[in-house]
């Protein structure tokens, strides 16, 4: 065991204030405060402190904090302060921390200030973010263009590795979500129906729901979680490596390069998805029928394919197309814009899904508001 | 190879009255020299005095707040895409940490400015891309992905893309920084015998003194303190006759002023 920590105060010949300090400092035991010095720089006024060490055991930071922060209050005090009689690594360790005074303008710069100000800065960082993602919208528009024009440069091979991972990689969360949506809606429905003893419409319900909403909105949120936040991490990342001003700076645009192939694969790969959704959204169904309500799947079927019509059909493939869109320009935008730290990345991979998942379910109202008026 | 400092050669890169910042936040401004055709020039100054943001407007990745950056006579910042794109087909730019795009095999990293701006057959894009990779000694890696091999081997695989299209300017963003000194001194060589072989300008950011004195033809030293350049002109004389103080501090590594830059 160590020995204890020891600290004594006591005034000296010509108003010097003493102070002794001996035995084991360490960080364990915590600092002392230095109230009571304060108190006897107040009480005493005295001209000169001296500090000094006698018995001094094994020290660490702990003695050179308490010995710096008592420097500073002689320094406030106007008050002489004699280090000699400190050990010599004490008294370089605290010349050491005084060489280079401390830099006042050295404080991180961010937004403080009273409410209003905060509110202020906060708008004009969200009117800048909604710039930035016209600006990238027009871009990727022209990108666009460029693909239709065959001018746009990107590697077949990626599109393949991309199409393949949108697609045929994501099928079994798909098929695991919307087999229970499925299942789910029928519940739902059949529980309601008996009460009439109409469970046969459990078909229709669950078929109308499936193509014309589930099915696409179910994927686009599986998608805007799995895909959406893979691609923010995967352009943050090359943007934090550099990948990204490499290209650039080859004459190659990031633009046609990274995101063009991207929002092909999504969009190529949602409304297959989609479809794929729907029919596993009605197996779902089905079984619920079978077991819960005697309907036989060859009953279901017939009620299915009497129940829904090409339109329905139509606007589910529709909408999984928009939000395939949506997803991809979401999920590039926020990995192109991302700063310049792992944390970014993350946060860029955060606001991809948040971007995503918001722009998909506003437009899918929009959507649907439409088609109501337009009676489709 | 001792080379007299030939006041005849023509001006490659002039930067004129240039101003650097980001938003309201001035990093540099009034930088005002010129990089002339085939030298090692040095951007040279202290930690984050804004070295590499100086070279990031030389090629074009950040636009200057004001002034321009002219490559002979031709204006990059005012010059319009397509003539944009003809001069960054002239540059080889080597990035800090390499940037070798990571989903491909560094053949793949070689071949691609190569398949974009060529009209070479895959297998002439493969033969070139292995003569790249041995030209900075790293034969027989093309099929290895850059996450498969060393830093030092990363940088050197990033050399070998930045001269896969003969630029005839190369960039190098702190070419030596993680390198152990005596890969160090041979990644210098190299630089060296790049020039001389391909005839190249090349600037190098940097504020590893060894490399500076090895290499350096001229210099640019950027000032933290005054936000603007301390002094330009090859290394060695600033070193001895500076007049500027901060200047021979950083070139001697502040000995007999130890301190006297606090």
């Amino acid at each position: 065991m160590a020995a204890a920590r020891e600290l004594a105060l006591r005034m000296g010949d010509g108003a010097a204030l003493h102070v002794q300090v001996g035995g084991g400092w360490q960080l364990r035991d915590g600092i002392p405060a230095l109230d009571e010095l304060s108190e006897r720089f107040a009480a005493e006024r005295p001209e000169r402190l001296v500090l000094e060490a006698s018995g001094l055991g094994e020290w660490d930071s702990s003695l050179v904090v308490w010995l710096a922060g008592a420097m500073a209050l002689a320094g406030e005090a106007a008050v002489a302060v004699d280090v000699s009689a400190l050990p010599e690594g004490v008294r370089r360790l605290l010349a050491l921390a005084h060489a280079v005074p401390e830099n006042k303008n050295a404080r991180p710069g961010r937004a403080t200030g009273p409410l209003l100000v905060r509110l202020g800065s906060a708008a004009l960082v969200l009117a800048a973010d909604c710039r930035r993602g016209l600006e990238f919208l027009g871009e990727a528009t022209l990108s666009c263009g460029r693909l239709l024009r065959g001018q746009a440069r990107f590697r077949r091979s990626d599109l393949t590795v991309l199409i393949e991972d949108c697609g045929a990689r994501a099928l079994p969360i798909v098929t695991l979500i919307s087999f229970l949506v499925g299942l789910i809606l029928a519940f739902v429905g059949a529980i309601q129906l008996q009460q009439f003893g109409a469970e046969i419409y459990v078909a229709n319900l669950v078929g109308i729901a499936m193509l014309r909403e589930m099915g696409a909105m179910m994927t686009a949120i599986i998608m805007a979680g799995r895909t959406g936040a893979a691609f923010a991490a995967q352009l943050g990342t090359m943007k934090v490596t550099q990948e990204i001003d490499a290209l650039t700076t080859m004459g190659i645009p990031a633009m046609d390069f990274l995101v063009l192939p991207r929002m092909i694969a999504l969009c190529l790969m949602m409304p297959l998805l989609a479809l794929y959704a729907d029919l596993v959204g009605i197996a779902g169904g089905a079984v619920v029928g079978a077991t819960m309500l005697d309907l036989s799947p060859a009953l279901y079927f017939r009620q299915t394919v009497g129940a829904v019509t090409m339109a329905d059909f139509s606007v589910g493939v529709l909408k999984s197309g928009v939000f395939g869109v949506l997803i991809a320009v979401a999920g590039c935008l926020r990995g192109m814009e991302c700063g310049n730290s792992s944390s970014a990345v993350g946060e860029a991979a955060t606001s991809a899904v948040v971007t995503g998942i918001v722009l998909v379910i506003v437009s899918d109202a929009l959507i649907t508001v439409l088609f109501t008026f337009v009676g489709f | 190879m001792e080379r007299a400092q030939d006041t005849t050669k023509v001006a490659a890169i002039t930067v004129a009255d240039l101003t650097m910042a980001y938003g309201d936040f001035v990093v540099m401004q009034g930088l005002d020299f010129t990089i002339r055709r085939g030298d090692i020039f040095i951007i040279m100054g202290g930690s984050g005095c804004g070295k590499s943001t100086l070279l990031r407007h030389l090629i074009g990745l950040v636009e200057p707040a004001r002034g321009e950056v002219l490559y002979g006579a031709q204006s990059f910042t005012q010059a319009d895409t397509e003539a944009r794109a003809a001069l960054l087909r002239r540059f080889g730019v080597l990035y800090q940490s390499g940037a070798l795009w990571s989903s491909m095999t560094l053949a793949e990293n070689i071949a691609l400015p190569l398949g974009e701006f060529t009209d070479l057959s895959p297998r002439e894009i493969r033969e070139v891309a292995a003569l790249k990779l041995a030209l900075v000694g790293l034969a027989g890696f093309e099929d290895f992905y850059p996450a498969e091999i060393s830093g030092g081997m990363q940088k050197r695989a990033g050399l070998a893309r930045a001269i896969a299209l003969d630029p005839d300017m190369l960039f190098f963003d702190e070419p030596s920084a993680g390198l152990d000194p005596l890969s160090s001194a041979r990644l210098d060589e190299l630089i060296l015998e790049l020039r001389d072989s391909l005839g190249a300008t090349i600037v190098i950011v940097t504020h590893e003194l060894a490399s500076i004195f090895a290499i350096g033809d001229d210099s640019v030293f950027l000032d933290t303190e005054t936000r603007t350049m301390g002094a330009v002109g090859n290394p060695k004389q600033l070193r001895d006759h500076a007049d500027n103080h901060d200047v021979r501090n950083f070139l001697t590594r502040g000995v007999g002023n130890l301190g006297g830059g606090a």
